[in-house]
């Protein structure tokens, strides 16, 4: 690891006149002279460690008071502090009681030793998965390179990798978290230097590879996310997870799917269904959601969803099992909802 | 083994004994104190200002590790794991994989269980430290830790203080374990020889349930 310095920041106000780069940038374009925001560390660490990240300077936000509240209102919905951690969303009995969805995905995501020190805000701005990506042994687009070995035929190891928007980068996005709290249509808030708030969908959190290389959010350097918030349910929410891993103990997501629906009996009126370790970024299934929606959910519609989103798969060399492995996750989620 | 009015008895209340400290001295570097109630907490505050930058050179941090406050020269750098291992000679913690992915360098900071690889010396603050050092208590052994003894629950040994930590918190933290609950708390523990099974019994055991 380079030798950094440590800056222990008091307030959000603060910590944004410290800052002057991301990871995304640095990673990107190497300055060594950045000055990066730490919360949880885990990822952040990762790349230090690996000598592909070399701030000058870590601003450590995990300590800034208020940022660290889960609350919930009937008729406001939740809102988790960006320095909520795993555990703590994992055992926090509201979420179980509203979001089940994401109490599964959160209970399915890394370590127990990883949740009680990742905090939400990290996991959604983690990097992409991509032992390319992520090794300082590999050329890769999104560190500035001109190659991307995960793509090539027959030597890359794509086996994990990326299955739809494949074309510019084949890197999946790491957080199974971000799956939920897309299904559940959460939206992130941050705040910039001027002290200017803004909300957006996570929908719109997430930058697509095809738009910029360089980055996988919307996060700009003087910018740092609060709170992510969840819209209230309705009595006819019903949401539910599954992650598929190689192995029973812990691991990374081969491919996870999100379902939240409401319903009125054994009917779908509207759906929402995420994917993830299936693109670049947490991926919504239109096809599959407009598939389902006002139908009867049964194995029948539930297949033909599935297949619907499928439709537009590209898998590489390795990766061709994820497609079926999406269509039986995809329909046994939908199924789980009746 | 006991049953488990006389187990509790013999736990000794929280803090520390003389003979613990004594034990816990003897096997420290220099600059070893006493923890005092929340004395700690306030005198960190003093000395670590929030709105403060801090190295990149190393400088002396205080740190509470079972039950002592430790002096230590460190980098904001320094992982804990590093801090404990090679400037608090505490090598019961092992270092595999240093990315958070095997769990054998699981210490509890304030009571829960962390990867001490993947954060910094610094991140620790006021907050302390247990390693596996300070599971035994007064010369006696954790059940969970006889338990591994009696199931045979170590091979090599890299793992063992990793899964020890992880079972040690679960079994002090629940009443009612079923296995699902060991597989779930080990999850994060890696172990190449494959010691599982006896983990699980092990902890069960500890936990006075059997498979």
């Amino acid at each position: 690891m380079n030798k950094f310095s440590w800056y222990e920041a008091t307030s959000i106000e603060d910590a944004l006149q410290q800052v002057n780069s991301t990871v995304s940038e640095e990673l990107y374009q190497p300055t060594n002279k950045a000055s990066v925001f730490k919360s949880g560390g885990i990822d952040m660490f990762d790349w230090i460690k690996e000598g592909l990240l070399k701030p000058q300077k870590i601003i450590n936000i995990r300590n800034i008071p208020g940022l660290d509240i889960i609350s919930y209102d009937p008729k406001r919905g939740m809102s988790i502090g960006s320095n909520v951690t795993l555990a703590d969303i994992a055992s926090n009995p509201e979420v179980k009681d509203h979001y089940l969805a994401l109490h599964q995905a959160v209970n399915h995501a890394a370590t127990p030793q990883l949740r009680n020190m990742s905090t939400l805000g990290g996991n959604i701005a983690q990097r992409n998965r991509c032992w390319y990506f992520r090794s300082a042994d590999h050329d890769c687009f999104r560190k500035g390179g001109d190659r991307c070995s995960a793509r090539q035929s027959e030597t890359g190891e794509n086996e994990n990798h990326a299955i739809i928007d494949n074309g510019s980068c084949v890197s999946v996005h790491a957080s199974s978290i971000a799956t939920a709290l897309m299904a559940f249509n959460a939206s992130v808030v941050i705040i910039n230097v001027e002290g200017e708030k803004k909300k957006v969908t996570m929908d719109d959190f997430f930058v697509t590879a095809g738009k910029d290389i360089a980055m996988e959010n919307i996060l700009q350097a003087k910018e740092i996310i609060t709170e992510i918030i969840l819209p209230a349910p309705t009595k006819n929410t019903k949401s539910t997870y599954i992650k598929q891993v190689a192995r029973e103990s812990y691991d990374w997501s081969l491919g996870d799917v999100a379902v939240v629906f409401e319903v009125s009996g054994n009917t779908c009126r509207s759906a929402s269904i995420v994917l993830g370790a299936a693109a670049p970024v947490p991926y919504r299934s239109m096809e599959a959601q407009r598939a389902i929606e006002n139908k009867t959910i049964n194995s029948e519609n539930a297949l033909a969803a599935a297949e619907a989103a499928m439709k537009i798969a590209r898998p590489l060399a390795k990766n061709g099992y994820k497609v079926p492995l999406f269509v039986s996750t995809i329909k046994q989620a939908i199924l789980e909802i009746s | 083994m006991d049953d488990k009015d006389q187990e509790s008895e013999s736990k000794p209340a929280k803090g520390l004994s003389r003979r613990s400290f004594l034990r816990g001295a003897g096997l420290s570097t220099a600059g070893s104190v006493l923890l005092t109630t929340n004395a700690f907490a306030l005198e960190y505050k003093e000395h670590r200002n929030a709105g403060e930058e801090f190295g990149p050179d190393a400088m002396t941090i205080k740190m509470k590790v079972n039950g002592l406050v430790k002096s230590l020269s460190v980098e904001p750098r320094t992982t804990l794991a590093s801090a404990l291992r090679d400037h608090l000679e505490l090598t019961g913690t092992k270092v595999v994989c240093d990315r958070g992915s095997c769990s054998a360098c699981t210490v509890y900071l304030d009571g829960k269980p962390v990867n001490s690889c993947m954060m910094s010396a610094f991140d620790v603050g006021d907050k302390e430290i247990t390693t596996i050092e300070g599971i035994a208590k007064n010369g006696e052994l954790h059940p969970v830790q006889e338990a591994f003894i009696e199931h045979d629950a170590s091979q090599c040994g890299y793992c063992t203080p990793g899964m020890i930590m992880s079972c040690v918190h679960l079994v002090d933290n629940n009443t009612d374990l079923n296995l699902d609950d060991v597989k779930d708390a080990t999850r994060g523990n890696l172990c190449r020889c494959g010691t599982h099974p006896h983990v699980f019994k092990a902890t069960l055991a500890a936990a006075k349930k059997t498979i």
